[in-house]
């Protein structure tokens, strides 16, 4: 005792150093502040610009201009000889009932090149919404009806003011003469810009003015679908038999390392082993959202199972031991103790891996369903894509107003991202327990 | 499961907590002490009783390489409270565990002689734990009540086993449970509510009620006071008494004076030997081993 007392006389009071290199100390938390608050602010100018540029370019998408026509359902051309058949019905010239009301109201355009300019200004897809209408109601043979006809892309660009008019006309893609007609609409007060309910429950389509996300919000849901209803019960499975069942040595090291690995593999390799495996070896169809499934399966299980463990992990050992102590048995203990303790963290797990799953694309280029497909799927065996792939293939498309589509289906992938990710936060707050 | 290292970490952490009575600065001639004792040591003191309910025969357990137990014999007799004492690490927790097998759950832990509860050896491979866990109880050293409403912490274990053929029985079981672990009256409008949302003292009598729920023969304590304060432990002190004219309890304790006021019967170990057994009253007035002399006078801890 003495000798220490000895030796902090000989280096003075320990105060006086303490109070020394206070400053030092503090200035090094300082700066430790200012680096981690710079890499925050760093973080959220990346978001918020990818948010603002995103959003800039897709909000427009929401909307599509219509042109409001006076179209007089014919019935010398829908269905000369009366016969209300829906077949012939069908096969009528819808086009021409289309573009009737704008030879109407552009009567001094002549010459075909010009009347062939004048139709396009409808998109392709207007004679179709005609036959549904008549489909639907047939006793609109034969009557005149104010409808609002979808614009082609050109002109709804134009009219979102995305064509800059000031440009050489080589250099855009609507000439003078349209231009002209599109401002003559105008000025009579024909176009008009609805929402766009198009754009959530069509399927694909070439046409940029036609083209929704509908099919590919449906091929997700079918994916994701297949996705947890396997995932999810074996990947918990797999978490409890390893933490709580399986006997600890090499064999379960080895498993718990593979494990591991396997969180860490390229999705594409995974989309290569579906492509071998499941429809190679077992036959299942292509571009299928239940072969879709399957791979995402494999590739989030690893996320789930390593999840699983940690929340089961993080289960005081006391309650499986009080569970033990009154006779329970280990299945019993798990299963009324363990389990509900450990399921907020396991289905935040999940929840989290199924997000990374809805964002995959790379394994389902490798099966297919990377494909054109109009049609909405009805099934997880019917041909679809999802909404990441959707993005992959708009964006690679050459059409000006898919850029803004791309952007838009952007945006509903990050809603749908966004909100499972809150789901989960607001689950583990909500049901976290504390001991 | 928690390996050994953690397990005995939070033993040691929790225990040197709450020591602090018997810590005094060892000196020089008590640095023998830390010396193992020789591998043919011989008990000193009666480790038979005449009504032994639990017989311990050459008992060894093993953490891995660890020799945690060495060659214990003791009996647990009827109707009778056994205190164990002894510093930290000394291993007697381990041995209250190994009486209904709780160190199962330790992957690297091994046990070798022979625990008999009514002549029956326990570790026998074709017995099943379950059972031998509903006749031989335990509370533990921190409270544990399940996340779950008071009445279904007390209804759990006569739910499992079956103990309980109707709804009114359940209740009844609850109310008996409650009521002799002192609980009833201060829970009684409140069973829905969660377990863990009483106090420390009344979680831990709600651990003990829930123990004899299942009515268990012999009840297994683990420093049930280590996490209370003295009114609480009075009190809990009070049920050990009580129900030891129904049931067998064998009591882990670091509290020499608990050990003095609830126990029939003594036994002190020192680093995984047991040196000492014998009436309590005569453990603490006249110890036979000079180690025990030491403990017990607060020569070291």
């Amino acid at each position: 005792m003495t000798e220490t007392t000895q030796a902090n006389n000989n280096r003075g009071r320990s105060i006086d150093i303490v109070n020394a290199s206070l400053k030092r100390r503090y200035a090094r938390e300082r700066r430790f502040r200012y680096l981690g608050l710079s890499a925050v602010i760093l973080g959220l100018l990346f978001v918020g610009t990818l948010f603002v540029d995103i959003i800039s370019k897709g909000y427009s998408a929401f909307v599509q201009t219509h042109i409001v026509l006076d179209v007089y359902f014919d019935p010398e051309v829908i269905d000369p000889d009366g016969t209300a058949d829906p077949a012939v019905i069908a096969r009528a010239d819808f086009r021409q009932i289309a573009r009737q009301p704008l030879r109407e109201l552009f009567p001094e355009v002549s010459g075909r090149r010009d009347k062939r300019a004048l139709y396009k200004i409808l998109s392709s897809g207007a004679p179709y919404q005609l036959l549904d209408m008549v489909q639907a109601d047939p006793s609109l043979i034969g009557t005149r009806q104010t409808v609002e006809l979808i614009a082609d892309d050109d002109i709804d660009m134009l009219a979102k003011g995305h064509i800059d008019r000031t440009a050489p006309p080589a250099d855009r893609r609507v000439n003078d003469k349209v231009i002209g007609w599109v401002d003559k609409l105008e000025s009579q007060g024909l176009i008009r810009k609805n929402f766009n309910t198009a754009f959530f429950t069509n399927g694909d389509s070439r046409e940029p003015e036609l083209a929704g996300i509908g099919g590919a919000v449906a091929g997700s849901f079918y994916t994701l679908l297949v996705t947890l209803s396997l995932s999810f019960p074996i990947g918990v499975a797999a978490a409890i038999y390893l933490e709580e069942f399986a006997p600890k040595n090499r064999w379960t090291d080895i498993i718990e390392v593979n494990i591991n690995n396997l969180a860490a593999v390229p999705s594409i390799v995974f989309g290569l082993l579906g492509l071998a495996m499941f429809i190679n070896l077992f036959g299942l169809p292509r571009s299928a959202p239940l072969v879709g499934g399957l791979v995402l399966t494999l590739m989030t299980l690893p996320t789930i199972i390593i999840a699983s463990r940690a929340a089961l992990k993080s289960v005081p050992p006391s309650i499986r031991e009080a569970a033990l102590g009154v006779g329970a048995s280990r299945m019993q203990t798990v299963f009324h103790h363990v389990l509900p303790l450990a399921m907020p963290g396991m289905l935040t797990g999940t929840i989290i891996g199924m997000a990374q799953a809805l964002g995959e694309t790379a394994p389902l280029l490798m099966i297919g369903m990377v494909a054109f497909i109009v049609d909405v799927p009805g099934g997880p065996l019917d041909p679809s894509t999802v909404l990441p792939v959707q993005v992959f293939l708009w964006a690679d498309s050459p059409e000006r107003a898919f850029v803004e589509r791309t952007s838009a289906a952007i945006m509903v992938l990050l809603a749908f991202l966004v909100a499972m990710n809150a789901i989960a936060v607001i689950m583990r707050r909500r049901f976290e327990r504390r001991w | 499961m928690d390996g050994l290292p953690s397990e005995e970490e939070q033993e040691m952490t929790t225990e040197t907590a709450t020591v602090d009575v018997d810590v005094t600065v060892p000196d020089p001639q008590t640095a023998s002490h830390s010396k193992e004792l020789d591998s043919n040591f011989q008990t000193v003191g009666e480790v038979r009783v005449a009504n032994a309910r639990m017989t311990c025969t050459d008992v060894n357990v093993y953490y891995g390489d660890k020799h945690a137990i060495k060659h214990c014999n003791l009996d647990i007799g009827e109707n009778q409270v056994i205190a164990m004492i002894g510093p930290s690490g000394c291993g007697k927790s381990t041995f209250l565990r190994c009486l209904n097998r709780m160190n199962d759950t330790i992957d690297i832990c091994r046990v070798t002689g022979e625990i008999k509860l009514d002549q029956q050896d326990i570790y026998d491979k074709r017995l099943d734990v379950v059972p031998l866990r509903a006749q031989v109880g335990m509370v533990f050293q921190k409270p544990n009540p399940f996340p779950k409403s008071i009445y279904d912490n007390i209804a759990y274990g006569p739910r499992i086993h079956g103990l309980a053929s109707s709804r009114a029985e359940l209740d009844e079981i609850v109310e008996r449970s409650l009521s002799k672990a002192g609980l009833w009256n201060e829970v009684k409008d409140r069973l829905d509510q969660p377990g863990n949302g009483l106090s420390g003292g009344q979680q831990q009598r709600l651990c003990i009620a829930r123990t004899i729920a299942v009515e268990p023969e012999v009840i297994l304590m683990d420093e049930p006071c280590s996490a209370l304060d003295p009114i609480a432990t009075a009190k809990v002190e009070e049920l050990i008494d009580e129900l030891r004219q129904n049931y067998t309890i064998a009591i882990v304790t670091h509290s020499m004076q608990q050990a003095a006021r609830v126990s029939q019967r003594t036994a002190y170990f020192h680093l995984g030997s047991l040196v000492e057994v014998g009436e309590t009253t005569q453990v603490f007035t006249n110890p036979q081993h000079k180690l025990t002399e030491d403990y017990i006078t607060g020569r070291f801890g």
